[in-house]
C-alpha cells in the first residue's frame, strides 16, 4: 500500500475529507463573525451561543413540534435572526459609539446568560438530535465511509458562503451596505436608514451561526457548551483570516479544517492547538490577516 | 430553713449537673449540628453525571435517616467546584474553618477528589468520594480519614475490559484522552485485556474537549481490532459514539466499550447512538423491586433514574451517619473508625465492605445498552451481561499502594 510518512494513501484521504467536513463548520461560523466585525465593527461573542440556540430552536421544534430538520433549517436560523435583531435594536446599537471593548464585553455577557439558560432547563449532557431519514446511511468511497449527512454539510456551508459573499462583494444592497459602515452620515443623507441596515446585518450574521447550529445538531450532541468549545478556534480563524475579510474567513475556515485533519493523523495530540500555532505565525508574518487589508 | 437550705442544695447540684453537662454533650456532636458538604460539578461536563441531583440524593439519605442524629439536627451544604482543583480547595477550606463542616463528599473529577482529600487528612476531616475515578485515593494518596464509594478505574477496567475479552473480543484499539485520568484507564484496561490472553492493537491520544471524533474515528476502523475502548469521559465519549455511529463502526463488526459512562450519558445520548455499547456500572434502577422504589422516589426529587453516583452519593451520606450514631459523636478518628468497621447494606450496596484504605468493595455489574426496539420506554436502557464480584472489581489493599501504616502515626 503507498505510504506518505508512514500513513497509508487511503486513510490521508479520509481524513483529508473529514478536514473538509470540519472546515465547513468554520468557515459557516466565521463567515457571520467576518459580516458582523467587518460591517458593525462588533466583535461578536454572543456567536457560539447562536449556533448553540440554532441546535436547540431545531432541537425544540422537533420535540414539541415534530417539525423536522428541513423546516428546521430554515425555522431555526429565521428565530435566532429575529431575537438577534430586537437585542441588537434595543442593546447592542446603544454601544456603537463607545469603545469596541463594550461590544465584546455586552456580547459575551449576553453568551454566558444563554448558555446557563440553557444549561439551567436542559442541563449539561446535551440532547440527541437523529439525521433527516433522507440522508441516513453513508457511501462507500472505497477509501473511506463517507456519511451520506456529512457529505450534504459540505455542499450546503459551499452555497452558503458563496451566496453570503455574492450578497455583499456583488450586490447594490451589498454595496449599500459597505458604504454605510465606510461614513454611514453621508450613505444617511442618501435616504439610506442605515441603522436598519446595521439591525438586519446582525441579524444575518446570527442567522448564519444558527445555521450552522441546526446542521451541526444531528453530527454533534445538541449541548449548551457546544458553542463555547467552537467559538474561540472560530475567533482564530476569522483572525488568520483577516478580522472582516469575508473571503479570508471562508478560505481560513477550510483550510483550517484540512490542517488540523492532517494534525489529527500525524500527531494527535497538537491538533486542539495547531490553529493557535498557525494564528500566532500568521500574526507574527502577517498582522493583518492572510486576506486582511492593513489599516 | 434547714429544709430549704435542702432544697436550694438540690436545685444548686442540679444546676450544676445541667451546666456541666452541657459542655460533655457539645463535645460529642461538635457545633450541636452535624453538617455534611456536598461538593461537585454543577455546571460543567459533569452535571449530570452528579450535580443537583447527587444534593437531592443527599436530602433523601438524610430524611430516610429520620432528619437527627444523636438528637442533633443534621445540615446539608452543597457547592460547584466547576471541575477545578483550587476552587475546590477553598471551598472546602472555607467550610471547614468557618462553617464547621464535618464532612465532605461526592468530589467529581480526580484532580479535584485528590486535592480535597489531601487538604482534609491535614485537617482532620473525613471525605467519602462517589464521584471521581482514580485509584490514587486509596493508593499512594491515600488518607486514614478518605473513603471512595460508588466506583473506580480498577473496577471499571476489570468490568468492562475482562468481561468483553471473555465473551470474544480479544483484540483493542484505545481511543485515550490525553491527561492523566485516559492513560492510566487506558494502561489498567490493557492490561487486563492481555491477562485474559487478549491482545492491544493500538491507541490513538486525542486532547480533551475535542468537538469532532470522526478522523479519531476512522483511524479505530483502520485498526481492525475488535473493540474499541474509549478511556476517555462526559461529553467527549458521546461525541465519540456520536461518530462512532455516524461512521458505521458497530455496522462493521466492532465493539465499542465505554469505560466511563454512566445512565445520566446514555439518556442524553438516545439509544438509536447509545445502543450496543458496553458499559461498567454499580447500580441499576431495574434491577429489583427496591431499586425501582428508591428509582420512582429519585425521579420524583430530580426528574431523572439516578445512575450509581448519585445512589452512591445516597449511601455514603447514609453510611456516614450511621458512623456518627454508633460512634456516639462526630469526632473524626471515632466515626472514621465505624466507618472502616460497619458493613455496608442499604439500597446501594449489599453486603459491602470497607477495606483499611478506605475502598468500599461491592458487586459491579456489565451492562449492554438496548436496541432502541427492546427499550420498553424512557429510562429501559440497559441489559444485564454480568455480575463482577466485588473481590475481582477492587483493587486488595495490599496491591493498592496505599501505606496503611502510616495512618498510625495520626
Amino acid at each position: 500500500m503507498t505510504t506518505l510518512l508512514g500513513v497509508p494513501l487511503p486513510a490521508l484521504y479520509g481524513q483529508l475529507l473529514i478536514g473538509l467536513i470540519n472546515g465547513s463548520f468554520y468557515a459557516l461560523l466565521s463567515l457571520g463573525l467576518a459580516v458582523i466585525f467587518g460591517l458593525l465593527r462588533v466583535i461578536n461573542f454572543a456567536h457560539g451561543a447562536q449556533y448553540m440556540v440554532g441546535a436547540f430552536v431545531a432541537f425544540l421544534l422537533l420535540r414539541f413540534g415534530a417539525i423536522g430538520f428541513w423546516w428546521a433549517l430554515i425555522l431555526a436560523p429565521l428565530t435566532v435572526a429575529l431575537v438577534s435583531a430586537i437585542i441588537e435594536r434595543t442593546m447592542l446599537s446603544r454601544l456603537y459609539r463607545l469603545d469596541h471593548l463594550y461590544g465584546l464585553l455586552f456580547t459575551f455577557g449576553l453568551a454566558l446568560i444563554l448558555e446557563g439558560l440553557f444549561r439551567h432547563y436542559w442541563g449539561a449532557a446535551g440532547q440527541p438530535y437523529p439525521s433527516p431519514p433522507e440522508l441516513a446511511g453513508g457511501t462507500n468511497l472505497g477509501f473511506m465511509f463517507l456519511p451520506n449527512y456529512r457529505g450534504f454539510v459540505v455542499v450546503a456551508s459551499l452555497v452558503v458562503c458563496i451566496a453570503v459573499w455574492a450578497l455583499i462583494e456583488k450586490t447594490s444592497l451589498g454595496a449599500t451596505l459597505r458604504a454605510a459602515t465606510e461614513n454611514p452620515q453621508l450613505v444617511q443623507a442618501f435616504g439610506v436608514n442605515v441603522p436598519l441596515l446595521l439591525t438586519l446585518t446582525y441579524a444575518l450574521g446570527a442567522g448564519l451561526a444558527a445555521l450552522a447550529g441546526v446542521l451541526a445538531a444531528p453530527i454533534y450532541q445538541v449541548n449548551p457548551m457546544m458553542g463555547t468549545n467552537l467559538i474561540i478556534i472560530v475567533f482564530a480563524v476569522v483572525v488568520i483570516g483577516g478580522m472582516g475579510s469575508i473571503v479570508g474567513a471562508i478560505v481560513s475556515g477550510y483550510l483550517l479544517g484540512i490542517l488540523e485533519g492532517l494534525t489529527r493523523v500525524f500527531y494527535p495530540e497538537a491538533s486542539n492547538i495547531v490553529v493557535f500555532v498557525i494564528m500566532a505565525v500568521v500574526l507574527l508574518a502577517r498582522p493583518a490577516g492572510l486576506f486582511g487589508k492593513e489599516a | 430553713m434547714k429544709r430549704f437550705n435542702a432544697m436550694s442544695t438540690t436545685a444548686l447540684s442540679a444546676v450544676i449537673a445541667a451546666t456541666l453537662a452541657a459542655p460533655a454533650m457539645a463535645q460529642e456532636v461538635s457545633g450541636d449540628v452535624v453538617k455534611i458538604g456536598i461538593l461537585n460539578d454543577q455546571s460543567g461536563v459533569y452535571a449530570d453525571f452528579g450535580g443537583r441531583s447527587s444534593v437531592a440524593a443527599a436530602r433523601m439519605a438524610i430524611a430516610d435517616f429520620g432528619g437527627t442524629v444523636l438528637g442533633k439536627p443534621i445540615e446539608l451544604v452543597d457547592a460547584d467546584h466547576q471541575n477545578k482543583a483550587d476552587i475546590a480547595s477553598n471551598i472546602a477550606r472555607e467550610w471547614y474553618d468557618v462553617q464547621n463542616v464535618d464532612a465532605i463528599m461526592e468530589l467529581t473529577t480526580s484532580s479535584v477528589a485528590l486535592a480535597v482529600q489531601g487538604l482534609s487528612r491535614e485537617k482532620g476531616k473525613i471525605t467519602i468520594t462517589t464521584g471521581a475515578a482514580t485509584t490514587e485515593l486509596t493508593g499512594k494518596q491515600c488518607s486514614p480519614y478518605g473513603f471512595h464509594w460508588a466506583y473506580d478505574t480498577h473496577a471499571l477496567a476489570v468490568g468492562t475490559g475482562g468481561a468483553l475479552v471473555k465473551a470474544g473480543g480479544d483484540t483493542w484499539f484505545f481511543l485515550t484522552a490525553d491527561y492523566a485520568f485516559g492513560y492510566s484507564l487506558e494502561e489498567q484496561t490493557g492490561n487486563f485485556v492481555k491477562a485474559n490472553g487478549g491482545q492491544v492493537l493500538g491507541s490513538v491520544r486525542h486532547p480533551l474537549s475535542t468537538t469532532d471524533f470522526s478522523s479519531f474515528v476512522l483511524q479505530a476502523q483502520s485498526s481492525g481490532a475488535k473493540v474499541v475502548g474509549m478511556a476517555n469521559a462526559g461529553l467527549d465519549t458521546q461525541n465519540t459514539i456520536k461518530a462512532a455511529a455516524e461512521f458505521g463502526l458497530v455496522q462493521s463488526g466492532q465493539q465499542l466499550a465505554a469505560l466511563l459512562f454512566t445512565l445520566a450519558e446514555v439518556h442524553g445520548l438516545g439509544l438509536d447512538a447509545a445502543q450496543g455499547i458496553n458499559l461498567t456500572e454499580g447500580w441499576y434502577w431495574d434491577q429489583s423491586d427496591e431499586n425501582r422504589a428508591f428509582a420512582e422516589r429519585f425521579q420524583k426529587e430530580a426528574n431523572v433514574k439516578p445512575n450509581m453516583i448519585h445512589v452512591g452519593t445516597y449511601s455514603a451520606v447514609l453510611q456516614y451517619l450511621k458512623a456518627v450514631q454508633a460512634a456516639g459523636t462526630d469526632e473524626t478518628k471515632a466515626v472514621a473508625a465505624k466507618l472502616h468497621e460497619l458493613p455496608v447494606e442499604d439500597v446501594f450496596a449489599k453486603k459491602g465492605t470497607v477495606q483499611a484504605n478506605g475502598r468500599m468493595v461491592y458487586d459491579m455489574y456489565l451492562f449492554q445498552v438496548k436496541a432502541p426496539g427492546d427499550s420498553k420506554g424512557e429510562w429501559d436502557y440497559y441489559n444485564q451481561v454480568a455480575t463482577v464480584p466485588g473481590a475481582e472489581a477492587y483493587l486488595p489493599v495490599d496491591q493498592s499502594g496505599c501505606d496503611t501504616a502510616s495512618f498510625a502515626a495520626n
